[in-house]
């Protein structure tokens, strides 16, 4: 013990104390970790929760956990099924970049498959909303008028008349619903991401929800006419007040001066 | 003059002047128009600011009454069936269905609609920076005082038939603001809940508002406001135009072109620009998209919702407002929209009545048409932007969701700036124009004396380096030393003529202390006189 003691302040104890600190916790580790789960059968549907796992372990498991079972920095992910995972991945929502009111879309650096994949993973945990296919978000003749209705009522207090989208408490917001797909929209409706509450199909049915991507798609699409010209954001008064502000009253008081400068004048001076 | 003798006949008097002579005999307007016809203007960008308000208003009648004859002001429920796609199958007001086809199937609907209410905007803007204009020159003083209060009512009966116009659509954003101005209305102790029921014709949302504010909206409001119009002109002409001080300008004349045949035809010609500039503007840039709303129902609602910007400031104040109330004997105050309510009525009569303030506290009960540079009055000039900044503030805080989206702001910090800053703003902003006032009054006096900077560097003989100041020149003296600069108002005499002591008034003390802090020393730069600048241009001051 003596010798220990006399060495405690030679130049290297601060680095052995630190290796072995690292070297019981890493054993301790490797020895209470929870062991991997028996191999399923080799199937090409748990070949994807296979390749799931792996991307899960690498983009998502710092903050829901290894098992997706969740941590204080992440919410768990058993039973949230494949449409949310199809939705916060898809977005690029997930994986997070940082921490705050809430999680902005962002470029999804994901493949279509890797996603199949990591959703495939996370259904595997828990039952829960599966992607929906073509058939049941295509607004192939869906009734667009029905759809504006069930939009103002359900879907306008918090993403405007047209999906502009509008401010939550300390700031949290109901994105703009502008050139998000019609699968994304309807994972949205389905899952509930972040602060948006969920319509699962008893309170939406899934015909009312293909209505509804149809009216977005009709007022907030790629195509959509503004017959009285430039929209000015879609966002009402404010942004109308401040151009006719600037530019209606500045371009009149402009003139105005102009006006005033080419006086007649008895001699010029 | 209107007879001709047979020897004149011969010569044919020009057609111009026969017209006006037929004319003359059956209006007797010669005396009006010689008296009038050479009545002179001066000339001014700021005095041009009236003349787009002026012009924006004719631009809402005429487009209005094309409106007029399209739109069905009721609240009869039908189903659409027009040329609008996603509105095809709704249930909605005939005052909504009617708007759908004055946007999409009367000829030439969307561009007048847009036009109508881009002029409304642009009009209250232009009267909210006009009476800026009359505000911080002094133009309201004596003896406009009343043209001002014609002038404010303008901007408030702007504000309320712009309101009931917005609202006629029956469409969800402007039925939501309908929404908004009940509970206001019922916010109002004792009488709000008769005065709602008596407006609505009984429960909100009923079935009458919209015919009601028809009437009101086309009838009743511009009617007042055309007669407002007319007589704010009339007193125009009688007081004659204000003037910006400047060699040859005094308090008895005013310097400028005459109204015919110059300014006839510059105001004329100012009308078809304001005219083609709203115009371009309504063909190019959509406002109210009532179509994107969908027709009113009390049960839908939608976030963004704002009243067009003049309204915007009473939404600020709700918004920000905490949700206060006090429930006693079973009956409700709500703070929270009362308290808006009362605090939006002393804003505006702040405007009304400052001119009266004003003349009170100073004791200056002269006539002015010379106008003040807001330099030299810098108090009025503090007042006046504390309490645009309180306005500003406010037109944050009813836009608080927007700015929160876009600056990527949380709504709740944006309330607690709004709610802080509405008091704080106007303190800082008081203080700091007030500070800027003095300087440029002191730089005025430094160039008066010393003359501009040139900017050339001279050698001296003896190796000392000076800048040359050229003088300035007399008219640019006279537009820097013309204002009468004031004494503050004085208690009076407080011994009377018999010896006898009195005590001063509390109001008296009170108007001498406000008065100080309008002309006191520390609030004005006493001007350059005459005899420092002849000390300092006769050679012997040289420094």
């Amino acid at each position: 013990m003596k010798k220990l003691s006399a060495r405690r302040r030679h130049p290297l104890a601060a680095v052995v104390v630190l290796l072995l600190a690292l070297a019981a916790t890493g054993g301790l580790y490797a020895a209470f970790a929870p062991a991997g789960k028996a191999q399923a059968d080799e199937t090409a549907q748990s070949l994807a929760i296979e390749e799931g796992k792996k991307l899960y372990t690498v983009g998502c498991a710092s903050c829901h956990g290894t098992g997706g079972q969740g941590t204080t920095d992440g919410p768990s992910l058993v039973g949230v099924g494949s449409a949310a995972v199809d939705f916060q991945v898809g977005t690029g929502r997930m994986p997070a970049q940082q921490p705050g009111a809430q999680v902005p879309k962002k470029k999804n650096i994901y493949s279509q498959a890797e996603i199949d994949q990591l959703a495939a993973y996370i259904a595997s945990l828990g039952a829960g909303p599966i992607t929906p296919t073509e058939k049941q978000y295509s607004p192939e003749g869906a009734d667009i008028a029905k759809g504006g209705d069930l939009f103002r009522t359900n879907c306008a207090q918090c993403h405007n008349f047209t999906g502009e989208g509008g401010a939550l408490t300390h700031g949290k917001y109901a994105p703009s619903l502008e050139g998000v797909s019609e699968k994304h929209i309807y994972e949205a409706m389905q899952t509930g991401p972040q602060n948006m509450p969920s319509f699962p199909d008893t309170t939406l049915p899934e015909k009312e929800k293909k209505d509804i991507i149809a009216y977005i798609k009709t007022v907030n699409g790629d195509e959509t006419a503004t017959p009285g010209g430039f929209a000015l954001g879609g966002l009402g008064p404010v942004s109308e007040g401040l151009f006719g502000w600037i530019f209606g009253l500045g371009s009149l008081i402009a003139v105005a001066v102009w006006v005033a400068a080419h006086t007649a004048k008895a001699k010029k001076s | 003059m209107s007879t001709t003798t047979a020897s004149d006949a011969k010569r044919k008097a020009p057609a111009g002047e026969r017209v006006a002579d037929w004319a003359d005999g059956r209006l007797g307007i010669y005396g009006l128009a010689k008296a009038n016809m050479r009545k002179i203007f001066p000339d001014h960008w700021s005095f041009m600011l009236g003349e787009i308000c002026l012009y924006s208003f004719l631009i809402i009648i005429l487009t209005g009454v094309y409106l007029t004859l399209f739109f069905h002001p009721s609240m009869n429920e039908i189903e659409y069936h027009g040329s609008y796609v996603p509105m095809q199958g709704i249930r909605m007001t005939e005052a909504y269905a009617s708007t759908l086809d004055i946007s999409f199937d009367v000829r030439g609907g969307l561009l007048i609609r847009q036009i109508h209410h881009w002029a409304a905007v642009v009009f209250l803007a232009g009267m909210f920076v006009h009476m800026m204009r009359v505000f911080f020159t002094g133009a309201f003083r004596k003896p406009r005082e009343i043209n001002w209060l014609f002038g404010f009512l303008l901007f408030v009966l702007g504000m309320f038939t712009g309101f009931t116009g917005y609202s006629l659509p029956d469409d969800l954003l402007s039925g939501t603001g309908v929404r908004f101005t009940q509970g206001a209305i019922l916010s109002m102790p004792i009488v709000g809940t008769y005065i709602s029921m008596f407006l609505f014709g009984g429960e909100f949302p009923g079935h009458d508002i919209i015919a009601r504010f028809y009437s009101i909206h086309i009838l009743l409001l511009p009617g007042i406001m055309l007669g407002l119009v007319v007589a704010h002109l009339i007193l125009v002409f009688y007081h004659k135009h204000t003037q910006f001080p400047g060699p040859g300008r005094t308090n008895k004349n005013v310097v400028g072109m005459p109204l015919l045949p110059v300014y006839m035809a510059k105001a004329g010609g100012f009308f078809f620009l304001v005219f083609g500039v709203i115009a371009i503007i309504s063909a190019l840039f959509t406002i109210n998209p009532i179509w994107a709303l969908g027709p009113y129902r009390p049960d839908q609602v939608s976030t963004g919702a704002q009243p067009d910007w003049y309204m915007g400031f009473a939404e600020g104040l709700v918004r920000v407002m905490p949700g206060w109330e006090i429930n006693l004997w079973g009956h409700t105050l709500v703070l929270g929209v009362l308290i808006p309510l009362v605090v939006f009525g002393i804003m505006l009569a702040a405007i009304a009545l400052y001119p009266f303030i004003e003349s009170w506290i100073t004791g200056d009960k002269r006539e002015h048409h010379l106008l003040d540079r807001p330099r030299n009055a810098p108090t009025r000039t503090a007042l006046g932007v504390a309490w645009v900044t309180g306005y500003m503030v406010m037109l944050i805080g009813g836009g608080n969701d927007i700015f929160a989206t876009h600056f990527h702001l949380s709504i709740n910090s944006i309330t607690w700036f709004v709610r802080i800053f509405f008091f704080l703003g106007p303190v800082i902003a008081f203080i700091v124009t007030k500070r800027i006032c003095m300087g440029l009054q002191r730089r005025d006096k430094d160039k008066v004396l010393h003359g501009r900077e040139s900017g050339i560097i001279k050698r001296l003989p003896h190796g000392e380096f000076v800048e040359i100041h050229e003088p300035l020149s007399q008219a640019q003296l006279h537009a820097l030393t013309a204002h009468e600069q004031y004494a503050p108002a004085e208690i009076g005499p407080t011994v009377d003529e018999n010896g006898v002591e009195r005590k001063p008034t509390r109001t008296e003390k009170l108007r001498a202390k406000l008065s100080k802090g309008y002309y006191g020393e520390g609030n004005q730069v006493p001007k350059a006189t005459a005899e420092e600048y002849k000390e300092i241009t006769s050679g012997h001051g040289h420094h």
